[in-house]
C-alpha cells in the first residue's frame, strides 16, 4: 500500500471556458473559470474518475494540504485519500469549486471583463442544473466521458442526483448523502432569514459592497450562526455545550454568557472572515430552487425515468435539516424505476453535519460501496 | 457510450452463505423475476437467487452489521424496520416477496403478511414448524424446545410468534391469502408423511385470495 500521505501536498488548477454558458434563469455567462483539484491518477481507460460536489460552504479542496500551509486540510480528508473510503489509489478524484463560489471559480467577487469591476449583484443566480452543466464541461476538458461515480453531501448530494437525471450516460454511480429532492418550506424559511440578515446589513450596498471597500460582516455572521444551529442536533448541542456558562455565573447582561453563544459567535466570525456574502446568497438560492420533480407534476418517480445510474443513498438519524424521511423519498422514487439502490440510515448524534464527521460505520459503508464499483 | 457499464453494479462472484433452504425457495422463483427479501441478513439469499435464477433482488434489513454485509456483497439493500411496513415499495412492484425464517420473529405478523401481498404478486415464507415432534417432546417433558431450527433459549429467543403448519394455514385462510404450494423439510429431506409432526422447516408460496 502506498503511504497514506501520498496526496498530502496538492495544488489547485484552473480551467477556463470561453463558450457561453446558458443558465436556467435565461441569462448567459460568456466566459468563466473553474478552480479544481485532482487526487490519484486517471487510468488508461479513463473509467475511474469520481467527481465530488460540494455543499453550501464547501469548495474544491477535498483532501490533502497546500505546500505553504500545514493547516490547510481538505474538507473531506477523513473520507478521501490513499487507503481511505474513497480510495485515491483506485479512483481519480476531482473536486471543483462551483460557479458563483468564492474560492477561485468565477463568482460575484470576480472581475467582470465587460465592466472592469466586480460582478457583485450582476452575477447571475445559478442553479444546481447550471452547476452540473459546468461540471460536464470540466469533465470534457479533462477527457472524462463517464464518471465511475459522482458523490456529495447535502447540496453536493443534490448535484450528484441532478447529474444522473441530466447526463444518465455519463455517470455510473451516484452517492447521495444527507440530501433531499427538494427543500421544505421550513428549509427555505431558514435560508431566507439568512439572506435577510445579509441583505439588510447596511454594508451590503445592494450587493456592490466591493466598490465601497466594506463587507456585510454582521449579516454574513448572523447567517452562518443561524445555519450552524440547523446543522447540529439538539442532542449534540446539549452534549457539547449544555447550559455551561463562560464565566461560571450569570452576568445579567447581553454579552456572551453561555458557551453555545460563544461557539456560535466564533463560528460566525470565522466564516465572515473568509466567505463572500454574495456567494452565500447565491448558494442558498440554488438550494431553494432545487426541485427536479417540479417539471414532472411533482412526481419524483417520473423525474428519475431517464436515470440509469446505480445509487447509494445515506441519511443520518439526527439530521433534521434533511431528515431520513427526505432520503427515503428519493429511495422510493428510485425503487419505482427499478434502479439499483442501497440505502442506509446511519445512527449519529451530529445532525446534518454528520456527513462530514469521522464515523466508522458510515465510512465502512462508503468504502464497501466504492470497493464494489467496477473500473 | 457503453450502457452495459451503467447497469453493472458490483464485482461478480461474491462469497456468501449457502443455506439448504435457499434451494427450496429458488425452485419456486421464476428466472429473471424481481424479488424482495425481507430481513435479508447479509444478502446471501439474494446472491443465491441472482446466481441460480438471475433475479433482480432488493433486501430490507434493519441491522447495521447486516446492512454493511449487504454492501460488501453488492446486494441492493434498503435499511428499514419491517415492523413499520413497506412504504418504500409500490403496490404490485415485485414478483415475489420472501420472508425467510423471519415470520416467527415479527411483532405485527398480520400487517407484514398484508404488506407482502400488497407489494407483490406472490409471497414466500419459511418458518420453523413448532409442531415438529422433537419440539412437542420437549414441551411434553416440561421445557421450551431448543433445537436446530429453534436454537434459542426461552429467555433470549427472538421468536415471539412460533406456529405450526396447521396454525399458519388457518391464518392464511383467515387473512385472504391463498396457498399455492407447500414444502416441508427436515434437514435436506422433503417430508410428505405427517408433515406437521415430522417437518422441521415449512415453506409456503401464497397469493392474494381472488
Amino acid at each position: 500500500m502506498q503511504d497514506s500521505d501520498s496526496i498530502s501536498i496538492v495544488a489547485p488548477q484552473i480551467a477556463r471556458f470561453d463558450t457561453p454558458l446558458h443558465l436556467k434563469s435565461g441569462t448567459a455567462l460568456d466566459n468563466y473559470e473553474l478552480v479544481y483539484e485532482t487526487y490519484g491518477e486517471l487510468n488508461a481507460s479513463r473509467s475511474n474518475a469520481v467527481l465530488i460536489c460540494h455543499a453550501l460552504s464547501g469548495n474544491h479542496h477535498l483532501a490533502g494540504f497546500y505546500a505553504d500551509n500545514p493547516k490547510s486540510g481538505g474538507w473531506w480528508n477523513n473520507m478521501i485519500g490513499a487507503g481511505k473510503s474513497i480510495d485515491t489509489q483506485k479512483f481519480f478524484v476531482i473536486g471543483v469549486n462551483n460557479l458563483g463560489g468564492c474560492h477561485g471559480s468565477t463568482g460575484p467577487a470576480s472581475i467582470n471583463a465587460k465592466t472592469g469591476k466586480c460582478y457583485g449583484p450582476d452575477f447571475p443566480v445559478v442553479t444546481v442544473e447550471d452547476w452540473v452543466q459546468t461540471q460536464v464541461r470540466l469533465a470534457d476538458y479533462l477527457g472524462i466521458d463517464q464518471f465511475a461515480a459522482v458523490a456529495g453531501g447535502s447540496l453536493g448530494g443534490m448535484q450528484a442526483l441532478q447529474w444522473t437525471l441530466d447526463f444518465p450516460e455519463r455517470v455510473r454511480h451516484a452517492l447521495i448523502i444527507a440530501a433531499a429532492a427538494k427543500l421544505t418550506a421550513q428549509n427555505i424559511a431558514f435560508n431566507d432569514v439568512a439572506r435577510q440578515a445579509i441583505i439588510t446589513d447596511q454594508d451590503f450596498h445592494g450587493g456592490d459592497y466591493y466598490s465601497h471597500g466594506v463587507v456585510p460582516r454582521r449579516g454574513l455572521r448572523l447567517a452562518r450562526m443561524l445555519g450552524h444551529i440547523t446543522y447540529l442536533s439538539d442532542d449534540a448541542m446539549a452534549a457539547k455545550f449544555g447550559r455551561e456558562l463562560r464565566n461560571g455565573a450569570l452576568a445579567f447582561g447581553y454579552d456572551v454568557e453561555f458557551e453555545i453563544e460563544s461557539y456560535l459567535r466564533y463560528q460566525g466570525d470565522k466564516f465572515a472572515d473568509q466567505f463572500d456574502a454574495n456567494t452565500y446568497l447565491l448558494m442558498t438560492k440554488a438550494l431553494d430552487y432545487f426541485d427536479p420533480a417540479y417539471q414532472h407534476n411533482n412526481d419524483l418517480s417520473a423525474a428519475f425515468r431517464a436515470a440509469k445510474a446505480n445509487y447509494l443513498v445515506l441519511s443520518f438519524t439526527t439530521d433534521w435539516r434533511f431528515s431520513p424521511e427526505r432520503s427515503r423519498a428519493i429511495v422510493r422514487a428510485l425503487l419505482d424505476n427499478e434502479l439499483n439502490v442501497s440505502y442506509a440510515e446511519i445512527t449519529s448524534s451530529h445532525g446534518h453535519d454528520s456527513f462530514l464527521m469521522e464515523d466508522r460505520h458510515y465510512h465502512k459503508l462508503v468504502r464497501a460501496y466504492m470497493d464494489n464499483i467496477v473500473i | 457510450m457503453n450502457t452495459e457499464d451503467v447497469a453493472d453494479i458490483t464485482a461478480p462472484s461474491v462469497a456468501y452463505t449457502h443455506r439448504p433452504d435457499f434451494a427450496v425457495i429458488a425452485a419456486w422463483v421464476k428466472p429473471g423475476a424481481k424479488v424482495l427479501d425481507l430481513g435479508c441478513g447479509d444478502g446471501s439469499l439474494i446472491c443465491f437467487l441472482r446466481d441460480a435464477r438471475n433475479i433482480r433482488g432488493y433486501g430490507v434489513e434493519i441491522d447495521d452489521t447486516n446492512v454493511l454485509a449487504c454492501f460488501n456483497n453488492g446486494v441492493n439493500v434498503i435499511q428499514s424496520d419491517l415492523e413499520s411496513g413497506l412504504q418504500s415499495f409500490e403496490s404490485g412492484s415485485f414478483d415475489y416477496v420472501v420472508l425467510s425464517q423471519t415470520l416467527q420473529a415479527v411483532k405485527n405478523t398480520e400487517n407484514i403478511v398484508k404488506e407482502m401481498l400488497r407489494v407483490s404478486k406472490e409471497g414466500i415464507v419459511s418458518f420453523p414448524n413448532f409442531g415438529y415432534w422433537k419440539n412437542r417432546l420437549q414441551v411434553l417433558s416440561g421445557n421450551m424446545p431448543v433445537s436446530e431450527a429453534l436454537p434459542y433459549q426461552w429467555f433470549d429467543t427472538p421468536n415471539i410468534h412460533n406456529c405450526t403448519l396447521g396454525d399458519f394455514e388457518e391464518f392464511c385462510s383467515q387473512h385472504g391469502a391463498r396457498i399455492l404450494e407447500r414444502r416441508v423439510m427436515s434437514g435436506n429431506h422433503q417430508i410428505t408423511f405427517m408433515p406437521n409432526l415430522l417437518g422441521m422447516l415449512a415453506f409456503y408460496r401464497f397469493e392474494q385470495q381472488k
